[in-house]
């Protein structure tokens, strides 16, 4: 078995990225995720790949559009209000069809906000944040092992189905440190050459072009709607989660990322109590895996949505469960962090009618 | 006997710019200087928003559409990744001074070796002509109705002389395209920009004085006078950084 | 070994991390489960900081300790903050030299230790979080001395060797007191 190394979050991401293949980082230095940039500042140049600095997320994102554009596996990374900045960019990334990983180790919102962990850009990331009809498929890691297995998938699901992809994580996981190995991911998607990129015509090919314009609105909408295709395709077969004992669950809670992590502590003590609980632990936000859900939702006596926002995947939740059962909520936000004994006196409070 | 043809960097689609509009001109000295060199295979263009939003339907080279103002950006990405490829972006004063005005300083900072093609007629064409950060005083706009007042909206931005100062600029220079002489002068300067890319020089940026008689709301002819009245006493034609020195 | 989950805590520049980055690497190198969760931002400039480790036979669920069974601390603030927190049964261990108050629990073990004053005794003012470690393994015994060694290699800088036996000395004589 290949060696393990104890990594930062961080660290691990960035070093995963370099093993995908990914030889162009452009960045905004911005906690909690700054030690990314840092990696790649380091390393980038002894393997003949570029890191840059630029002089916002907003020039950053256009880089990486840019890059993107003429072929290279490119990430950027930032935390939430550098996400927001670059949402344009990324809008325009999804209107030109192009492959490319953005990582948002979020904090807490909005505005300046603050700088520790929190998941309140469930919404940024999986309904929009940037203009128009387009998806990003997006990953949630809950582990540095799976941080790093998660960002070298990113760049075959980027490259595979034309479009960003981003890995959301927050600033527990970036700043965390756990035993990793790097060795374990095998691709399973087999990738095209990318024959649209602009790398010159050699006065052999037809010329390529970048572009997110369509100013007929019939051409727009018919792009969109193949795009909408696609995102169908996505849905079916790549929608994740993980299950933890729902199988004779009560209550089954859905958290992700290190949050997911914290409910289990708290689902271990409530099964030493007696209570049964469960865990659904969506891996990828987009496409938000239903089947779960739909799976339990007439077995269960309810459903306990945990994050660390005001309650934004719970939209998702509930759309799943579809009414058939009560979705209850709990979360901390700003940067706090429900506590397992926090979660443990929600199912009790959840489970107290009855005992 | 020498005929009068359409490079063939410039493709057969016709240009949707108003009559005597300057920037058929200057993707035709673009063209021109694409073909001459040799590098139409090797090219890529960034176009931006504004008038020129269209100019990836033009070059026959590949092409990338960017977001307003962020062409410098998207030029970055694409020559990092190909250093062979020679980047041009295509921008106007709105594009390029006021909204891209971080990415245009920045780019030019890094030295990044790039070409950058500059047109300023002093007004913003695709939204109706409004007020442009190179918009003179007093000149009448649709949101400075009253004339261009340096007091509230204070005075115009005068890229070659700012970027004539960043280290990283091979060649900063001002044209324009009112007359045989200064056409002649400004395909000198574009063609020399792109050259300067090709031997690694660093970041170059032709600046070139334009009409926009739809908007200024003159005739051609009266636009050209315009020009050379208002627009190049305020922004003196000539070379305002030459690494080479060969000024 | 049981499931140790670890608080330490103190002043920035007092070497916590580094403290705890040692104790990870205890895990590391016997093949344990573990996570090392720091504290971060502005208040790692001179602030208090702290730091989460948990050594476990099993994969560690939540990274965030909310009942440590062992508190390291190494000021007034981070005693008083987590004292109250720390599961019943459990172990603290601090600097009296910074810190006047004992702790006034009665249902964990409490060990006191002047280790900034041996720091300053030995020369190695900087290194009382070392003495502090070296006092908290013989005392508790959640790793043993060979573990220490092999992992402090991994933690002192390869590009500052000397600095092996400069931390290994500072926690032998912890584990002297």
């Amino acid at each position: 078995m290949e060696e393990k190394v104890l990594m930062k979050g961080n660290e691990a991401l960035a070093r995963a990225a370099i093993e995908a293949g990914c030889r162009f980082f452009f960045g905004y230095p911005i906690t909690p995720q700054t030690e990314v940039a840092a990696y790649m500042a380091k390393q980038m140049p002894k393997i003949g790949g570029t890191f840059l600095q630029a002089e916002s997320e907003v020039a950053a994102i256009n880089m990486v559009y840019g890059a993107a554009g003429a072929g290279a596996r490119v990430l950027t990374s930032s935390s939430s209000p550098g996400v927001s900045l670059k949402s344009e960019g990324i809008s325009y990334i999804a209107g030109s069809d192009l492959p490319c990983v953005i990582c948002n180790i979020v904090r807490g919102g909005p505005g300046l906000g603050g700088i520790q962990p929190a998941q309140s850009d469930y919404f940024q990331a999986t309904k929009g944040g940037g203009h128009g009809d387009y998806h990003m498929i997006v990953l949630a890691p809950c582990s540095v092992q799976e941080m790093v297995n998660l960002v070298k998938e990113a760049f075959d699901l980027a490259d595979y189905y034309r479009m960003p992809v981003m890995i959301m994580g927050d600033g527990m996981l970036g700043q965390m440190m756990e035993p990793v190995s790097f060795g374990s991911y095998k691709s399973s998607k087999e990738l095209a050459e990318k024959t649209w990129a602009t790398t010159g015509t050699k006065l052999e090919r037809k010329r390529n072009i970048i572009n997110s314009l369509y100013i007929t609105p019939e051409e727009l909408e018919k792009l969109v709607v193949e795009r909408y295709k696609k995102y169908d395709t996505i849905i079916e077969s790549e929608a994740r989660s993980e299950e933890y004992m729902c199988e004779d669950a009560d209550i089954i809670i859905a958290a992700y990322g290190t949050i997911a992590r914290v409910s289990k502590t708290a689902i271990k003590r409530a099964r030493d109590k007696g209570l049964k609980v469960g865990l659904i632990r969506p891996i990828t936000l987009w496409p938000f895996d239903k089947k779960p859900f739909e799976k339990y939702s007439e077995k269960v006596k309810s459903f306990l949505t945990v994050e660390m926002s005001m309650g934004q995947m719970i939209e998702d939740v509930k759309l799943a469960v579809s009414g058939k059962a009560p979705v209850e909520f709990y979360g901390r936000t700003g940067g706090m962090i429900p506590t397992p004994e926090e979660i443990l006196e929600k199912l009790e409070n959840m489970m107290g009618g009855e005992r | 006997m020498a005929t009068f043809k359409r490079p063939h960097s410039l493709t057969d689609i016709t240009l949707h710019y108003c009559p005597g509009c300057n920037h058929g001109i200057v993707h035709r000295l673009v063209a021109e200087t694409i073909d001459e060199l040799g590098i139409e295979g090797t090219t890529v263009g960034v176009a931006p928003v504004g008038c020129a939003v269209f100019a990836y339907n033009y070059f026959e080279c590949d092409m990338q559409e960017a977001a307003h103002g962020r062409a410098p950006a998207v030029a970055t990405g694409i020559k990092r990744v190909n250093p062979d490829n020679v980047v041009f972006t295509y921008q106007g004063d709105g594009d390029l001074a006021a909204i891209g005005t971080a990415e245009t300083v920045h780019a030019a900072a890094r030295g990044e070796n790039i070409t950058v093609i500059f047109i300023n007629n002093a007004i913003y064409g695709m939204t109706g002509g409004q007020m442009a950060p190179t918009t003179l005083p007093g000149q009448v706009t649709q949101t400075s109705p009253y004339g261009r007042d340096v007091q509230t909206q204070g005075y115009p931005l005068k890229i070659c002389e700012m970027l004539s100062t960043l280290d990283g600029v091979a060649l900063a220079e001002r044209c324009a395209v009112n007359n045989i002489k200064n056409i002649t002068e400004t395909k000198k300067a574009i063609k020399k920009a792109f050259q300067n890319q090709i031997d690694k020089k660093g970041f170059s940026i032709i600046e070139v004085l334009s009409t926009c008689p739809t908007n200024w709301g003159l005739s051609p002819v009266e636009a050209l006078k315009w020009l050379e009245e208002n627009m190049i006493p305020y922004y003196p034609l000539g070379v305002y950084k030459d690494k080479d020195g060969d000024k | 070994m049981a499931t140790h989950e670890i608080i330490l805590a103190g002043f920035g520049g007092q070497g916590i991390l580094f403290a705890g980055k040692l104790l990870a690497y205890c895990g590391m190198v016997s093949d344990k489960e573990l996570s090392w969760l720091p504290s971060y931002g502005p208040e790692m400039r001179g602030g208090t900081c702290n730091c989460h480790v948990i050594l476990s036979d099993e994969p560690v669920s939540s990274p965030l300790i909310t009942k440590p069974t062992i508190l390291f601390a190494m000021n007034q603030p981070s005693l008083e903050k987590f004292e109250g927190k720390v599961a019943p049964g459990g172990f603290i261990i601090y600097d009296s030299s910074l810190i006047a108050s004992g702790v006034t629990r009665t249902d964990v073990t409490g060990v006191a230790l002047p280790a900034t004053q041996l720091a300053h005794e030995m020369n190695e003012s900087k290194l009382a979080n070392m003495i502090l470690m070296g006092s908290l393994i013989k005392h508790t015994g959640i790793i043993d001395i060979e573990t220490v060694k092999k992992a402090l290699t991994k933690v002192v800088p390869a590009k500052k060797p000397e600095l092996y036996d400069v931390n290994l000395n500072c926690i032998l004589k912890g584990m002297e007191n």
